[in-house]
C-alpha cells in the first residue's frame, strides 16, 4: 500500500475539488455553516497540493503522472513497443504557475462568497459548480492530453455558464449566460474538431507525442487555426470579446473572480498550443512562402493585442456600470499580456533576437499573474461597493470613502496596480513589455504606454466619482463590509505589495523558470516529458 | 400536468418493471455489453419520465422529493470519485483498477479464449458503472420532474 506522497500530487489537485463538489449537496444538509467550512478546506487543501506540486515542479523540473497506473509500469511498456493508451498529465513550471494563479482566485472566491453570497438561496448548488469549475481549471493547466484538455474546457465553461446564470431574478444575467455558452460551445467544438485533425494524422492524442511528430501539413494548418481561434474566443480577445463584458459583470463578484481564472486558462491554452503543440521550430518553415509560421502566428498575436487594448481602454472611459467598466479594463489587460506573449512568439527561433523575445515572454507571463490579481482585487472592490449599497451605477455613487474605509485603500492600491504605477506589482510587468516590444517597434510600446496612461485616467475617474465627493444622505446607514470579505481583498493586496516590492525574486523563482518551459522545445533541459518521447520513438510507431 | 386515462396508467405501470429491469440490465453489463451507466441511467430514467407523463407531475412530485433525488444524485458522483481515490490508497494510482486479479468482488480473470462473457470480472469498471447509473437516474428524473412540475403551475395561472 502507497500512501499518497509526492508522487500523487497532480492528481490529487483536480481530484480534491471533484471530490468536494460531489459532497458539498450531502454537506449542506447538516449544516450552512459547515458547509462553507468544508468548502473553504476542500480550496485550502487544493491549494496545498499545488505549491507541494510547484516546489517539487521547480526543483526537479517537469512531472509526469499516469492514471490508472504507475509511472515506471507505463514507460516500461512503451519500451516494449505497446503504443501510449493511458492518460497523463505533464506540469512543467508553467502549468504550475497557473495553476498557483487559479487557486489563490479561486481561495479567495471561497471566503468572499461566505458572507456576500449569505442572502441567497441554492448555495449547495454554487458551491458544487464552484467546485467543479476550479477542478476544471486546474484539469486543463495540469494536462498532457488535447482530448483531456478538451473535456475539461467543457467542464469549465457548463460550470461557470451556470454561475454566470446564477443571480437568475435579475434577468440580464441570464443573457449574458447565453452568450457564454453559445461562444463556449462553438469554441469546444472547434477544438473536437481540430483533435480530431490531429489524432487521424498522427495516431496519438498526447501533446508532448503530437509536438514532437508535427510536419505543418495543410490539416495541422486548420487544427492550428481552430485551437488558436477557438481559444482566443475564450479567452475574450477583441474580435471574440462581446461575451466577456456581459459576463463579468452581470455574474456575482465571487464568481467574476474565478471567472478570470478560467479565461487564463483559455490564455494558457493558446501558450500550450503555440509553444509545445505547434513548437517545433524546425519544420515550421511554410514550403513555398518561406514564412516562419511562429513570427506568422506571432505579428497575428501582437494586431489582435494592440486593436484590443486599444479597444478595451476606450469602452471602458464611456462605461458608467461600475463592474462593466472593469471589466473592459480587464480586456485591455488581456491585450497587455498578448502584446508579450506575441512578440516573444515572434522572434522565437531567431537567435539574434531571442534575448528581448524572452524578456517580452517573461513580461507577457508575469503580467498574467498581476493581472489576475489586480482585476481581481477591483471586481471584489466592486462586489463590495454592491454588497453595501446595492448600487452598481458610478452616477449614483458618490462620498462612499467615509463609509467604507478598508475598501477604498484596497481599490487605490487595486487602482495603482492595474494602471501600472510604479510600486505596485503591474509596473513590474509592464515595463518588461514595454522595454522589449521597444525593441521590435516603437510604435507598439507607445500605444502600449499610453493606453496604460488612458486606464489610470479611467480608475482616477472612478476613484473620484465613487469615493470622494461630498457625503450623499442615502448613504448615510452604509456600513462597512463583513469581515470575511474584507479578508478575501487583504489577501490579494498583500500579494500584489509582496509582487510589487519584490518582482525580481517572483521573476526568478516562478515566471523565468515558466518562460524557458515553453520556449526549451527539445534543449538540453528536456522538452515537456522527453524520457516518454524518447521511448515512444524507440518502441516504433 | 395532470394525470391521464385509467387505460394510459394502467399500461405505464404494467410495462414500467420492464422498461426498468432492462436499464438495470444495461448498467450492471456495462463491461460486457454496449452500453453502461449512461446509458442504462437514461433508460431507467425514461421509465420514471414515463409513469411522470401518466400520472401526473403534482402526483409524482407528492411521492418523490426533487431534493431526495439530488442527493442520490450527488451520491453517485461521490461514489465514483471515491472508488477512484482507493486506487490511489489501496492501489497503484488515481483510477487504478484495484480489484482486478483479486478474487474478491468482480475480481475474476477471464479464462483465456473463453466464449462465454463472464460477469464476475473488470474489477472496479462495473461498480463505477453503478455510481454513473445512480447519478443519472437521479439527475435526469429530477430535470424532467422539475421541468414538468413548473410547467403545471404555469397551466394552474393561466
Amino acid at each position: 500500500m502507497n500512501l499518497p506522497t509526492f508522487e500523487f500530487t497532480p492528481a490529487l489537485v483536480v481530484a480534491i475539488p471533484l471530490l468536494g463538489a460531489f459532497l458539498t449537496p450531502l454537506v449542506s444538509r447538516i449544516n450552512d455553516k459547515l458547509r462553507n467550512i468544508f468548502v473553504i478546506i476542500i480550496m485550502g487543501l487544493t491549494g496545498f497540493f499545488v505549491f507541494l506540486l510547484a516546489y517539487d515542479v521547480l526543483a526537479k523540473g517537469i512531472k509526469v503522472y499516469v492514471f490508472g497506473a504507475n509511472t515506471a509500469d507505463t514507460i516500461q511498456s512503451l519500451e516494449n513497443g505497446l503504443p501510449l493508451l493511458r492518460i497523463l498529465f505533464e506540469v512543467d513550471a508553467m502549468s504550475v504557475l497557473m495553476a498557483g494563479i487559479s487557486v489563490i482566485l479561486g481561495f479567495v472566491a471561497v471566503i468572499y462568497s461566505w458572507s456576500f453570497m449569505k442572502e441567497n438561496t441554492g448555495l449547495d448548488k454554487y458551491y458544487t459548480l464552484f467546485l467543479l469549475m476550479i477542478a476544471g481549471m486546474l484539469g486543463m493547466e495540469l494536462t498532457g492530453d488535447m482530448f483531456n484538455f478538451f473535456v475539461f474546457l467543457e467542464i469549465t465553461s457548463i460550470a461557470s455558464c451556470a454561475l454566470i446564470a446564477f443571480w437568475t431574478n435579475k434577468g440580464k444575467a441570464v443573457d449574458a449566460a447565453f452568450k457564454y455558452i453559445v461562444i463556449s460551445a462553438i469554441g469546444a467544438l472547434f477544438i473536437l474538431f481540430a483533435v480530431a485533425l490531429l489524432y487521424s494524422q498522427y495516431n496519438a492524442l498526447n501533446i508532448a507525442v503530437l509536438g514532437s511528430m508535427i510536419q505543418y501539413t495543410f490539416l495541422d494548418k486548420i487544427a492550428l487555426i481552430l485551437l488558436i481561434v477557438a481559444l482566443l474566443m475564450k479567452a475574450g480577445i477583441v474580435p471574440m470579446h462581446m461575451w466577456l463584458p456581459d459576463a463579468y459583470s452581470r455574474a456575482p463578484s465571487s464568481v467574476t473572480v474565478a471567472l478570470i481564472g478560467a479565461t487564463l486558462a483559455s490564455l494558457y491554452g493558446v501558450l500550450r498550443v503555440c509553444f509545445t503543440l505547434y513548437g517545433n521550430s524546425l519544420s515550421n518553415i511554410c514550403n513555398n512562402l518561406n514564412i516562419n509560421v511562429h513570427s506568422m502566428l506571432g505579428t497575428l498575436l501582437i494586431l489582435l493585442a494592440i486593436i484590443t487594448i486599444i479597444l478595451g481602454v476606450i469602452m471602458a472611459l464611456r462605461q458608467i456600470n461600475f463592474k462593466r467598466l472593469i471589466a473592459f479594463a480587464a480586456i485591455a489587460e488581456l491585450g497587455y499580456m498578448f502584446l508579450g506573449i506575441g512578440t516573444g512568439l515572434t522572434v522565437l527561433g531567431n537567435p539574434e533576437l531571442a534575448v528581448y523575445g524572452m524578456t517580452a515572454l517573461k513580461g507577457g507571463i508575469f503580467h498574467i499573474i498581476n493581472d489576475a490579481l489586480d482585476v481581481g482585487l477591483l471586481f471584489l472592490v466592486a462586489g463590495a461597493i454592491y454588497y453595501a449599497t446595492r448600487e452598481n451605477s458610478l452616477n449614483r455613487m458618490g462620498g462612499l470613502a467615509r463609509n467604507l474605509k478598508y475598501t477604498t485603500v484596497f481599490f487605490l492600491i487595486g487602482l495603482l496596480a492595474v494602471s501600472g504605477m510604479p510600486p505596485m506589482n503591474g509596473f513590474a510587468s509592464k515595463i518588461l513589455i514595454y522595454e522589449s516590444t521597444y525593441q521590435l517597434s516603437p510604435i507598439l510600446s507607445i500605444i502600449a504606454i499610453l493606453c496604460s496612461i488612458l486606464l489610470l485616467a479611467v480608475f482616477v475617474k472612478v476613484f473620484y466619482s465613487a469615493f470622494m465627493g461630498p457625503a450623499q444622505p442615502k448613504f448615510k446607514d452604509v456600513k462597512e463590509v463583513p469581515k470575511s470579505m474584507l479578508i478575501a481583498m487583504g489577501i490579494i493586496t498583500c500579494i500584489i505589495i509582496f509582487i510589487g516590492l519584490f518582482p525580481q525574486f517572483v521573476i526568478n523563482t516562478v515566471v523565468t523558470p515558466a518562460a524557458e518551459a515553453l520556449v526549451n522545445f527539445g534543449g538540453e533541459k528536456g522538452f515537456y516529458i522527453n524520457e516518454i518521447i524518447e521511448s515512444f520513438t524507440l518502441g516504433g510507431v | 400536468m395532470s394525470g391521464m386515462s385509467k387505460i394510459v396508467k394502467t399500461i405505464s405501470s404494467i410495462t414500467f418493471p420492464f422498461v426498468f429491469i432492462y436499464g438495470l440490465y444495461v448498467i450492471a453489463h456495462g463491461h460486457l455489453t454496449p452500453g453502461g451507466g449512461f446509458q442504462g441511467g437514461a433508460i431507467v430514467a425514461s421509465g420514471c419520465a414515463m409513469i411522470l407523463v401518466a400520472y401526473g407531475s403534482v402526483w409524482t412530485m407528492g411521492k418523490i422529493k426533487e431534493k431526495n433525488l439530488s442527493i442520490l444524485e450527488s451520491l453517485g458522483g461521490f461514489c465514483f470519485i471515491l472508488l477512484a481515490f482507493l486506487g490511489l490508497g489501496f492501489g497503484t494510482g488515481f483510477f487504478n483498477n484495484l480489484f482486478v486479479g483479486n478474487e474478491f468482488l468482480f475480481g475474476e480473470t477471464p479464462k483465456f479464449n473463453s466464449v462465454a462473457a463472464n460477469f464476475n470480472t473488470a474489477g472496479v469498471i462495473p461498480l463505477m458503472n453503478f455510481a454513473v447509473g445512480l447519478k443519472v437516474i437521479a439527475g435526469l428524473f429530477a430535470i424532467v420532474l422539475v421541468m414538468a412540475y413548473a410547467s403545471s403551475i404555469r397551466e394552474d395561472e393561466k
